[in-house]
């Protein structure tokens, strides 16, 4: 059924009783022409551009618990593609580029809310690094503005701008069209995109292992049984280690633990997402009216999807020297989402060393933004065996090449980026 | 939170602790080849469960030394100086 005024008007008069269900809950099949492990933001959509772009529609989505059920349930919702090197420009305008038509696409409200990303700059260093990055931006065709002081201060009067700030602000720069999409409707829309291009989601399939013959994928055994498949892509953030160990391959990533938290609901407050790489720490209004905060790692290895206090303790320090009348208000929840880490801070999409195996993950921070081209991409090197040129510089071989994609320069600590 | 014991001050809340990474890491020789250099510097076990690790107490004593922490649960199931073996426990304490 197609979403619309008229179907919701329909509904309405018999009181939304009769609404179909989203997607169908098909039991799997035993042989499928490719196969995706992992129903999240990017399995999903990795399944839908196989079967809108690639005509692929004999597929399907495995999925160990329910879908949007790991980081993608889990994110702060924040898109953008404010970067400095010319991979990753490309590769998040290209991700923008989709957030922006794809409520139209998927005829399912993602809610896409192009309220800006403001980056606040608190030295003149920051500042020279911000023009810097932002002169980047608009030589890749990317909108960048850079607001003064006192043009965030009449924007955001919440924001601490005097001169006495703990950290004093000397301007930001702005990313108009990045913005806030709603998390779950992203996974939602692309499952009921999918469902209807004919793809099975499997929910509750945990894969267990990945058969091969000769170096080449002949299937999955799950806990619903073997599925026969020639190609099998994994978009399993955390546990892409997990997964590619089951063929034995090593790769060059970190399982850690990234929080997030929001306060009680209150009326408009912060009509923009504000963010502060010097103290670490990024906020937003969710359209419930929830502040909803990010900020860095643990900085230890983990997969317990729960985090410690002192970053909690943390993002409060960091919201409050910002926002000192946020102070006032009550956490209502905080949780934590396990990332991979790879050794550059850059994702890796692309073959693996085994025919038929592709990966989209490593994902470190920046997953949910990409959620759309990453989907995209992966769909692409699954049909095509090979990778489009937006995802070439992000394949495996590159930690071996030496041609990181170190956006931050840190160096090869996962926890680093 | 972790309560992480050092081998020179006792336990200590994790506040106090920088973490290092990977212990079981071993440094090639200067002149190996390539391929071990790339293990050294990008492959990762990563495992879940228990995992040795460097931590550095950078709050206290100022030493590097290793903890055996399961990373499933966050739970230290041991620690030991540099030079030293870690208890062999593999389950919680």
């Amino acid at each position: 059924m197609k979403y619309s005024i008229f179907s919701l008007a329909r509904n309405a008069l018999s009181n939304h009783q009769h609404w179909q269900r989203a997607w169908r809950s098909p039991k799997p099949k035993a042989r499928y022409d490719a196969v995706v492990v992992g129903g999240g933001g990017h399995g999903l959509a990795t399944a839908y551009y196989l079967a809108k772009e690639h005509g692929m529609t004999n597929i399907a989505v495995l999925e160990k618990g329910w879908l949007g059920g790991g980081n993608t349930g889990r994110n702060t919702t924040i898109v953008r593609s404010n970067y400095h090197l010319d991979a990753n420009a490309h590769f998040y305008e290209f991700a923008m580029k989709l957030w922006e038509g794809l409520s139209q696409d998927l005829n399912f409200n993602v809610m896409y809310s192009a309220r800006g990303v403001l980056n606040l700059v608190h030295s003149p260093a920051e500042l020279d690094a911000a023009m810097r990055r932002g002169n980047a931006m608009r030589l890749n065709g990317i909108d960048a503005e850079f607001k003064s002081r006192d043009e965030i201060e009449r924007w955001i009067p919440n924001l601490d701008c005097s001169a006495t700030a703990r950290f004093p602000i000397h301007g930001g720069l702005l990313q108009p069209r990045g913005g806030t999409v709603r998390h779950d409707a992203v996974a939602w829309g692309y499952a009921r995109a999918a469902d209807a291009l004919g793809v099975d989601i499997i929910q509750q399939c945990e894969v267990t292992g990945i058969r091969m013959e000769h170096g080449a994928v002949t299937g999955v055994d799950t806990t619903q049984g073997f599925i026969a498949t020639p190609k099998v892509g994994l978009a399993v953030a955390g546990h892409t280690t997990q997964l590619a160990g089951m063929t034995g391959l090593r790769l060059p990533i970190e399982s850690h633990v990234l929080q997030a938290m929001v306060t009680e609901p209150v009326k408009p407050v912060l009509d923009t997402v504000v963010t502060s790489g010097a103290v670490h720490f990024y906020i937003s209004q969710s359209d419930k009216g929830e502040l909803v905060m990010g900020g860095d790692l643990d900085f230890y290895n983990s997969y317990a999807q729960r985090g410690n206090l002192p970053i909690v303790e943390h993002f409060v320090a960091a919201c409050i020297s910002l926002f000192p009348s946020f102070g006032r208000l009550k956490l209502m929840r905080t949780w934590g989402g396990i990332v991979d880490m790879t050794m550059d801070g850059s994702p890796i999409i692309g073959n693996l060393p085994i025919k038929g195996l592709t990966i989209t993950g490593g994902w470190c921070y920046g997953g949910f933004k990409a959620t759309p081209a990453s989907g995209w991409l992966h769909a692409y090197t699954m049909a095509k065996g090979e990778p489009h040129p937006l995802n070439a510089p992000f394949t495996l071989e590159r930690f071996a090449q030496g041609r990181m994609i170190d956006e931050k320069g840190a160096g090869p600590y996962a926890w680093a980026h | 939170m972790m309560l992480i014991s050092c081998p020179c001050c006792g336990p200590r809340n994790q506040v106090e602790f920088t973490y290092g990474g990977d212990a079981t890491l071993a440094r090639p020789a200067n002149d190996a080849p390539q391929a071990l250099w790339f293990d050294y510097v990008y492959l990762r076990d990563n495992p879940s469960g228990p995992h040795d690790e460097l931590w550095l107490h950078s709050a206290g004593c100022r030493r590097w030394f290793k903890v055996r922490r399961d990373t499933a649960t966050h739970a230290i199931l041991g620690s030991a100086k540099l030079d030293e073996a870690l208890p062999n426990t593999m389950g919680a304490v």
